[in-house]
């Protein structure tokens, strides 16, 4: 065996120029495998951080809230959150895994905006939160991706009727000046002809249920949210708009309104029992989550409540496409570099076992058996592969070092803002063995052929090649 | 004592498109033990192929080759290789080293291919190296030593297992004549002492003197069949 690898070895030294070239195609494949592969888990392990910052990891919903609520968020709410939320806090197995156990209540209505003499309106999605749980989850970085997100002044638990709307909802509702956002008016006519007897009825609703609408002392604009109470009835709050933030995607850019927990409760439950939609876990450790779900499952059945959980990959399927996406390209890659390190590998060991072909017929002839032919020049196969791919990797850990500390940014999907461009190679191993074994293992395969055929020569055919 | 190599009614015949070439047509052959056998024969009259045909590396069209006492047309190819690394060495014209081993690799090289202990394999492949004048070179790869000092590493590498039979196909006609009578001269040594049974094919009739037994062919014949012509 150790003949073997030593006569192995040493051919390769003798190839010189051959074998580099054919190691460096196998390193190119394990590098360019890395440092992709490096890239798409940065990638998943970000979107997982973002994912977990703004839903949780698991979100407690009223049974069928998540596939039909939507379309009427209050016959959906979760009676008794309070005592639940105390349980889950409190819960001997829970308690020390969670970070953040926040209620959220979801709504759908329409906004106004009838200050100073405007009239715009437009359906939003509204999201009802605990201003500081939001900040607290928003400080979560299990994997120290460092995207945090600093505490939101502009919305903070003080405020009882502050809150945020997406950028394009502040432009649909000309909220552009009061805000002093930099975003274009709309064209003149189409402005001036859109007011029409909705927009009357619901100035008219809001003039009588909240009164005159007018710009605040701080000079923040106002808007009217209105929406159908739990009991069917119309029902108008008044927010005060805080700011409004690009939400990347336009869908939810144009509809979104993020408001304190109380004001949507006040909006969808009026003077009836104020529910949520959701409670929402934000657990320390990811890999705590399975846990975590069945001892909520345990929970509700102890206490008899028909709730069902739900867990971010859920609530973002974006998530799961991307990693899909992410895995097919990687895939893709794995097969490109797969190929050309079989070419460049079958092409060496062919012209090695040619030019060897007098020296195969000698030490056959010496009493070499065909198997330990076969075998030397796979384990030259297998070496050239290995060296290159322990090439590859070193040469891939030292470019996701250079970029990781090159200060590069970019904008990813579904993004509003730049994040840092990180890429993931050294610290995730099993990525590192996997595209070093699959390259060797592809080496091996291509170096089986040429070997095939050495072992194969007959001694006396062998022995007349010069 | 019963002869070492017997060769009964052995044909021969190589098939090049579509041509047969008989190579050997009938050869009954017996060789002695501990003897240094000489081969002759014009080139192209069959030397190699009969030497092929002893070394266990071809098979015969015809008739049955039985060396040490084993019918070589029965063993499978892996008893074969089996066979040879225990009883036969082979000394070829072109030198043939493994080129990235030292001399002492190479020398070694047969002793690995029998499973033998560390210790013993070190002591023999020195000794070896020390029998043919090379142990200064030990360390020297094939292609910083000159033809003769090749062929001496070849000729260790062929004796080091001590093998029933040593085969040499034309051991001296890549040498010119001082070295190649050297040579000559090492290999009659080292059979004397090794009590090996020694074949040496050559074309060249002078070197006739050295031999125990002569077996001279001629177009695939045996021209003077008769064993142990000379003593
Ligand atoms: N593989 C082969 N295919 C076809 N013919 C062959 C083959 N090997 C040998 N021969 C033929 O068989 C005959 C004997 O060849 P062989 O090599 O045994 O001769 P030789 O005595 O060793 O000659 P030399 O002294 O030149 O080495 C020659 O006519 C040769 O052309
Ligand atoms: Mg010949």
């Amino acid at each position: 065996m150790s003949t073997i690898l030593k006569v192995a070895f040493r051919n390769i030294l003798r190839n010189r120029r051959r074998s580099f070239m054919t190691g460096s195609a196998v390193a190119a494949g394990v590098t360019a495998m890395l440092l992709f592969g490096g890239f798409a888990n940065y990638i998943f392990t970000s979107l997982e951080t973002r994912s977990v910052q703004q839903t949780g990891h698991l979100t407690v919903f009223r049974s069928g809230y998540f596939l039909f609520g939507a379309g009427n968020a209050a016959a959906y709410g979760i009676d008794g959150y309070r005592s639940l939320v105390e349980a889950i806090r409190l819960d001997r197995e829970l308690g020390p895994m969670i970070n953040v156990v926040t209620p959220t209540q979801s709504l759908l209505g329409i906004a106004g905006n009838f200050a100073d003499g405007n009239d715009a309106s437009k359906t939003f999605l509204g999201i009802g939160v605990i201003a500081s749980d939001r900040d607290r989850m928003r400080q979560w970085d299990e994997f120290k991706t460092g995207l945090i997100t600093p505490p939101d002044p502009r919305f903070s638990d003080k405020e009882e009727s502050h809150g945020l709307v997406g950028l394009g909802l502040a432009r649909i509702l000309l909220l552009c000046r009061p805000l002093a956002l930099n975003c274009p008016a709309p064209p003149e006519q189409v402005a001036r002809k859109s007011a029409g007897p909705v927009n009357a009825d619901i100035a008219d609703l809001a003039g009588r249920e909240a009164g005159g609408v007018a710009a605040k002392a701080d000079g923040l604009p106002q808007i009217d949210l209105l929406a159908a109470t739990a009991g069917g009835a119309p029902n108008v709050v008044n927010l005060t708009v805080a700011g409004a933030d690009p939400q990347g995607v336009k869908e939810l850019d144009d509809n979104y309104v993020e408001m304190p927990l109380g004001l949507a409760q006040q909006l969808v439950y009026g003077r009836a029992e104020h529910k949520v939609t959701g409670i929402v876990l934000q657990l320390n450790r990811s890999e705590d989550m399975p846990a975590a779900r069945a001892r909520l499952a345990q929970l509700f059945k102890e206490r008899g409540a028909d709730l069902e959980v739900r867990d971010f990959s859920e609530l973002n399927p974006f998530y799961g496409q991307v990693r899909g996406m992410f895995s097919a390209i990687f895939l893709f890659i794995s097969l490109v570099m797969g190929m050309i390190v079989l070419f460049a590998v079958v092409n060496t060991m062919t012209m090695n076992v040619m030019e060897r072909t007098s020296e195969i017929g000698t030490i056959r002839a010496m009493g070499v058996k065909r198997g330990g032919i076969r075998w030397q020049f796979i384990a030259e196969g297998a070496l050239i592969g290995a060296i290159g791919a322990s090439a590859g990797t070193v040469f891939a850990i030292l470019v996701a070092a250079l970029v990781n500390h090159g200060g590069l940014s970019w904008v990813p999907p579904g993004n509003a803002n730049p994040v840092p461009l990180s890429v993931y190679v050294a610290n995730r191993p099993g990525l590192i063995l996997r595209a070093w074994t699959i390259l060797v293992a592809v080496s091996v395969v291509a170096a089986l052929l040429p070997a095939n055929r050495a072992a194969r020569l007959s001694v006396v055919d062998a022995l007349r090649h010069v | 004592m019963p002869p070492v190599v017997r060769l009964t009614h052995v044909e021969k015949t190589y098939k090049a498109e579509a041509i047969e070439v008989a190579a050997l047509r009938g050869i009954d052959l017996e060789i002695s033990p501990n003897r240094f056998s000489m081969l002759i024969g014009a080139s192209g009259s069959g030397k190699t192929t009969l030497l092929n045909l002893i070394g266990c590396i071809d098979t015969p069209t015809r008739g049955t080759v039985e060396v040490a006492g084993q019918q070589i047309g029965t063993l499978s190819d892996d008893a074969l290789a089996e066979f040879r690394a225990r009883n036969i060495g082979f000394i070829f014209q072109n030198f043939s080293l493994v080129p990235v081993l030292s001399a002492y690799e190479n020398v070694e090289y047969p002793l690995l291919l029998v499973g033998m202990p560390a210790a013993e394999r070190r002591d023999r492949t020195l000794a070896m190296l020390e029998a043919v004048g090379l142990a200064k070179q030990a360390k020297q790869r094939p292609n910083e030593l000159s033809g003769g000092q090749r062929q001496r590493v070849a000729i260790a590498r062929a004796l080091v297992k001590g093998p029933q039979i040593v085969l040499a196909d034309e051991p001296t006609a890549n040498l010119d004549s001082a070295t190649g009578a050297a040579i000559i001269d090492l290999m009659r040594r080292v059979q004397a002492e090794s009590n090996t049974t020694f074949i040496f094919a050559t074309h060249d009739p002078h070197l006739m003197s050295h031999a125990d037994q002569i077996v001279t062919i001629r177009d695939g014949m045996l021209i003077d069949p008769t064993p142990g012509a000379a003593a």
